[in-house]
């Protein structure tokens, strides 16, 4: 218990350290929650223009789409939040060598890689993904409980999971070529699957997307289980995958940190 | 011209220097692409074969996509818009208030350096996606028309390229440009139509898009090498778009010589 509390508290100290840097620069502060709330609203438009053509994608109908667009973001803003900018970060320390700094630190160095930064304006974004959905599900006349909200919650929180795990492991990449910024911002292509529903894709494709880089179900899983239209075995399926991205990610970097060989200082 | 081709050759050779980067975005590009082409698949088979969503078939939109991800390579600007704002910012633009270089053209150079090598790399991924799905890639109805979807495609990179030199041009007024870079690329992506063709909008918008440059930055060229826009409305269209460029051209001019008068070089 005691450890944990430590954690707490280190963790405290990284929040407020994060809220003071964020606060140096206020407009580009707002400036950025603007940048993030235009690609949103951007994506919609999408969803708008494309169901002006059709009625429905696969069974998927237009607010269903928009909740799902909703719950993607809400996912990629609060991953975004805690942990992107340090996976980022990552290639830099081990480029600099400033990773040495951190390795000395009493702490796990996972923890506190990962959880450096924190971004608080995605927090806003996230807030107005919340707004969105709470608009489509009214449209619905989706009347939920809070179990299903809850539920809801812990799957998202399985779908944070994952996309920490895989871009972690990317970002691990850097312990082998110097150079990997550039492939964690790739990874920004993937979200863009995420957002979209799952009926749309076949064959190897679909393979792909549901089971090596699981983008299919990390947001539409959630969206499902509250419309009721989640059949019981992608559930498991999420919980699985998730459980296996995670362990995987942790055996890469426990092999990648191995490699390190510091920078000269 | 010839200190250009010097600055030219220097510039592919720099650019491939990322092959690997290179070969890896255009690769992940991918991704949501065919991501996209499943989306309106799936729309399609809902229909009845042969239907159209606006005035496009299956065959067409798919083509539609594919040619927004060629025009963009060949066209669209990297990260140009940074380094010319970090220039601003360093003071690294002070070398070229004393040398007979002119950093408009200079900047334009390595731009198209910068393209040419990239398609150099990318086009081996691009041509092999564009194989299998040739089943749906459209061609151009005659060479005439291929030659003029060139033509445009000149006058579209030239447009993206100095209306990203304006707004690097913010640079000499604020610190971080990059949130502006940002905010009109978001207007750039969903206007040129990066995101589906401009034409199975409603019509008033349509005509409301026509008055900014943002349809000159994509989708024009692409309607032309489609056979979507011919006659008087293809004369009229590359008139526009040459007055486009000559505006931002201007405009690209003007934010210089303003922006040099706030300039003040830190150190050497």
């Amino acid at each position: 218990m005691t450890r944990l509390a430590r954690y707490i508290s280190i963790y405290a100290a990284l929040w407020k350290n994060s809220v003071t840097r964020e606060m140096i620069f206020k407009t580009n502060f707002v400036l950025w929650i603007v940048v993030e709330l235009l690609w949103f609203g951007l994506q919609l438009c999408f969803v708008g223009v494309v169901y002006m053509h059709t009625e429905a994608i696969g069974t998927w109908t237009k607010w269903q789409v928009v909740m799902l667009i909703g719950a993607a973001h809400f996912i990629q803003e609060i991953f975004q939040a805690f942990f992107l900018i340090n996976c980022a970060n990552l290639s830099e320390l081990v480029r600099t060598g400033k990773l040495d700094f951190l390795l000395l630190l009493p702490v796990n160095t996972r923890f506190v890689v990962s959880l450096r930064q924190v971004d608080l304006g995605s927090f806003v974004n996230a807030a107005t993904a919340v707004v969105v959905m709470g608009y489509a599900a009214h449209q619905m006349q989706l009347s939920l409980t809070l179990g299903q909200i809850f539920g809801f919650l812990v799957l998202c929180a399985v779908g944070i999971l994952i996309h920490y795990s895989l871009m972690f492991m990317l970002a691990t990449i850097s312990f082998w070529t110097v150079r990997a910024q550039g492939i964690v911002w790739a990874y920004y292509n993937l979200f863009q699957v995420a957002r979209l529903p799952d009926e749309a894709f076949r064959g190897m494709l679909k393979i792909t997307f549901t089971f090596a880089i699981p983008m299919l179900l990390v947001a539409n899983v959630p969206v499902r289980f509250i419309l009721d239209t989640l059949r019981w075995p992608n559930l498991l399926l999420l919980l699985a995958v998730g459980a296996a991205c995670w362990a995987v990610s942790s055996l890469v970097w426990h092999v990648s940190i191995r490699r390190y060989t510091s920078a000269s200082s | 011209m010839k200190k250009y081709l010097h600055v030219l050759n220097i510039g592919i050779q720099n650019n491939l220097a990322y092959r690997f980067n290179f070969l890896a975005r255009a690769l992940f590009g991918f991704i949501p692409l065919l991501a996209l082409l499943s989306v309106w698949r799936t729309i399609y088979a809902a229909k009845s074969p042969g239907a159209t969503v606006g005035t496009y078939t299956l065959a067409e939109m798919v083509s539609y996509y594919l040619l927004a991800t060629i025009v963009n390579a060949l066209t669209a600007v990297h990260d140009d818009d940074w380094q010319i704002a970090n220039d601003i910012r360093d003071g690294a633009i002070s070398q070229f208030l004393i040398k007979p270089i002119d950093y408009l053209w200079f900047r334009l150079v390595l731009f198209a350096s910068g393209r040419i090598a990239y398609f150099a790399v990318a086009a081996a991924p691009l041509l092999a996606l564009v194989f299998l799905l040739r089943k749906y890639f459209v061609l151009p109805p005659d060479m005439v028309t291929f030659g003029i979807f060139l033509v445009s495609l000149v006058l579209t990179a030239l447009l993206q390229f100095f209306i990203s030199y304006i707004i690097a041009m913010l640079a000499f007024w604020v610190l971080e440009v990059s949130t502006f870079i940002f905010i009109v690329y978001a207007f750039e992506f969903i206007a040129s139509g990066h995101l589906f063709p401009l034409d199975i909008l409603p019509a008033w918008l349509v005509r409301a898009l026509a008055f900014t440059p943002f349809p000159y930055e994509l989708f024009f060229p692409i309607s032309i090498y489609m056979g979507k826009t011919t006659g008087a409305a293809l004369a009229e269209g590359l008139a526009i778009q040459l007055f486009w460029v000559l505006v931002a051209y201007f405009a690209a001019r003007f934010a210089w010589s303003r922006g040099l008068r706030r300039y003040t070089a830190v150190g050497g």
